[in-house]
């Protein structure tokens, strides 16, 4: 791991899915055996491209989530190295037992891409928004769940998982993304990243969440609060060490993510900590409710995902030790 | 043919007395659904398959994916016979950290290729080891056999889309149309109608053939792998629990419980059977 972290958070040049496009590309270019899957979303993926320059190596499975999830974990058994996307609220729930079997309990080797998590599936609305893929995917044994923060990181999980052996289950936003890491950084999968020291309370952010993490310990450092933020972006396996550590220095614990507080973040921290050092836990994420239409700004409102909502939940947790 | 059909005959007795030899210890099993497809392992273990059993995992073999993962123990049979693994193993089915699991795993037992067991899985592992074989320029075949109440499944519909599409003209598929699933007649269930026109009109070759007929499903074998740019379903006509003296005729069949003396009693019927072949 050798990570830069920017001085200043801001939106990134490139979406996320322009990104994802041209690292598949790279790997396709370097390994033939890299095969791409997606059930009719490849042009929300910016893959269309993709496809044209290898159509041997592209499958529009067509809107067939479950055939396509069997069809990459049966192609891996001869060797591929096979890529597969659809939303993440279909590349989870809707396909969770050809996960489970076909890919995991085979021990086969498949990558799975499921875009739009949580609140960034904004104007799709609560059928398409994932609250629980993370939660679904860490509840099969030996699935590793994770959740790139920005451009710089889904490229580096991306080369290092084409080269790794097992499921895996990256949630991806498609848009632009806040810059958190500059270019070259590098990334350890199952290890947390300190993105700022403090002594008084810990957040634990993933995904969107990191930037309002980030900005929470701006406002609660200008309030007297030493916030410490780390970015988890293995949910499985999880930094336990780094979580104890953080508990055993700071005594308070905020997690952060766009999932439901029930098995995502907040539900691996506390099981870390109840574990091994309870201390005051508060879970900022949506609290075991369906999605709805909105911008992104409206429903991170609206479900209290903002920097404002951290800032006041590690002042509770403080006032809680 | 390469063997004599007299041969192959023999081979399948001795894979339904491996069955329940392998069964009898525990008293229960999936015994209808192994023994129906009992000609199809002689016809594909015995003539059909390009296989090594001292090297299963042999790069440019002909794979076997059985969807319906249930009925483990006929392939089993077949493996301990064909030497994939000591005949003696087949007493440990479903015995404490055994090799022979209910459900077939590619991790646990040497020549089985997929792991199955959720139906309506193996259509789409076995497309995807058929695709990515064609993209290695592999001329190997991928056999793969489905429950007809597996049927069912929207997965098999699925699969039965793509597959014409991407035109996987060396994967061969099997439906053992026995007729029964768990809770009684597939057609008082969930109606299959004409399964094999089914398949026609998702663009398969569909054969529809004697399933306890080797030699018809040899000769199936063969047609199917003469058609080019389709993949090929050959529809066996089947009965549950065929040629086992406590199942054979018995409605309710997919799962049974028997007794040391009914499992000797078919042993001894099928032992008859095969001098008098």
């Amino acid at each position: 791991m050798s990570i830069k972290i920017v001085n200043d958070i801001k939106p990134e040049d490139q979406e996320m899915r322009a990104v994802f496009a041209e690292v598949m590309d790279e790997m396709a270019s370097k390994d033939e055996r890299v095969i791409y899957f997606d059930a009719d979303l490849m042009n929300s993926i910016s893959m269309m491209g993709f496809s044209k320059k290898y159509p041997d190596r592209t499958f529009n499975c067509g809107i067939q989530e479950a055939n396509m999830i069997g069809t990459a974990a049966g192609i891996s058994a001869v060797g591929m190295i096979p890529f597969v996307h659809t939303f993440g609220c279909f590349a989870t729930r809707r396909v969770l037992d050809q996960v489970f079997v076909s890919a995991a309990y085979a021990k086969l080797n498949i990558r799975i891409i499921g875009s739009d998590p949580g609140v960034t599936a904004a104007f799709n609305g609560g059928t398409h928004m994932p609250f629980e893929d993370m939660g679904l995917m860490r509840g099969i044994p030996e699935v590793t769940v994770m959740e790139p923060t920005d451009t710089v990181m889904l490229a580096d999980l991306l080369r290092q998982t084409k080269d790794m052996y097992g499921v895996f289950y990256i949630r991806l936003s498609r848009k632009k993304a806040d810059k958190v890491y500059e270019n070259g950084s590098t990334f350890t999968i199952g290890k947390a990243i300190t993105l700022r020291e403090g002594k008084d309370v810990t957040i634990i952010a993933t995904g969107i969440m990191v930037a309002e993490a980030m900005r929470a310990a701006e406002a609660l450092q200008k309030a007297g609060i030493s916030a410490r933020v780390l970015n988890i972006f293995t949910l499985k396996p999880l930094d336990t060490e780094a979580v104890v550590k953080a508990a055993k220095e700071t005594g308070a614990i905020v997690t952060a993510e766009n999932h439901n507080i029930i098995n995502g973040l907040g539900s691996a921290v506390a099981e870390a900590l109840s574990e091994n050092f309870p201390v005051p836990l508060e879970r900022v994420g949506i609290k075991d409710l369906f999605g709805e239409v909105g911008s992104v700004g409206f429903l991170k409102k609206r479900f209290q995902l903002t920097a404002e909502d951290i800032a006041n939940r590690a002042q509770k947790a403080i006032s809680r030790k | 043919m390469k063997n004599n059909i007299r041969d192959l005959k023999i081979f399948a007795t001795d894979i339904r007395i491996t069955i329940l030899k392998g069964l009898k210890g525990l008293g229960f099993g999936h015994v209808g659904g192994s023994m129906s497809m009992v000609e199809l392992m002689a016809a594909l273990y015995g003539e059909c398959m390009n296989i090594d059993a001292k090297n299963p995992d042999w790069e440019d073999r002909d794979w076997y994916i059985q969807s319906k993962g249930h009925a483990g123990p006929a392939v089993y049979a077949t493996l301990a016979l064909k030497g994939y693994f000591p005949y003696e193993e087949i007493y440990t089915i479903n015995q404490p950290e055994t090799n022979l699991p209910s459900h077939c795993d590619r991790n646990k037992t040497p020549g089985i290729d997929m792991t199955t067991g959720s139906l309506g899985q193996g259509m789409s592992t076995a497309i995807g080891v058929a695709l990515g074989n064609k993209l290695k320029s592999k001329n190997n075949y991928t056999f793969l056999l489905l429950g007809d109440g597996e049927c069912n499944e929207g997965q098999v519909w699925e699969g039965a889309l793509f597959a014409p599409q991407h035109k996987l003209d060396h994967l061969i598929a099997f439906i053992d149309s026995n007729k029964k699933q768990l809770d009684g007649y597939c057609k008082d269930i969930c109606d299959l109608g004409d399964i094999r026109q089914k398949f026609e009109d998702f663009g398969w070759h569909a054969q529809e053939v004697d399933g306890h007929d080797i030699e018809e499903i040899i000769n199936a074998i063969e047609k199917a792998k003469a058609v080019k740019e389709k993949p090929s379903m050959i529809v066996l006509d089947t009965e549950k629990g065929r040629g086992c003296t406590f199942t054979e005729g018995v409605l309710f069949n997919h799962h049974v419980k028997f007794t040391k003396e009914q499992a000797d009693e078919a042993i001894t019927a099928l032992e008859n059977y095969k001098e008098m072949l």
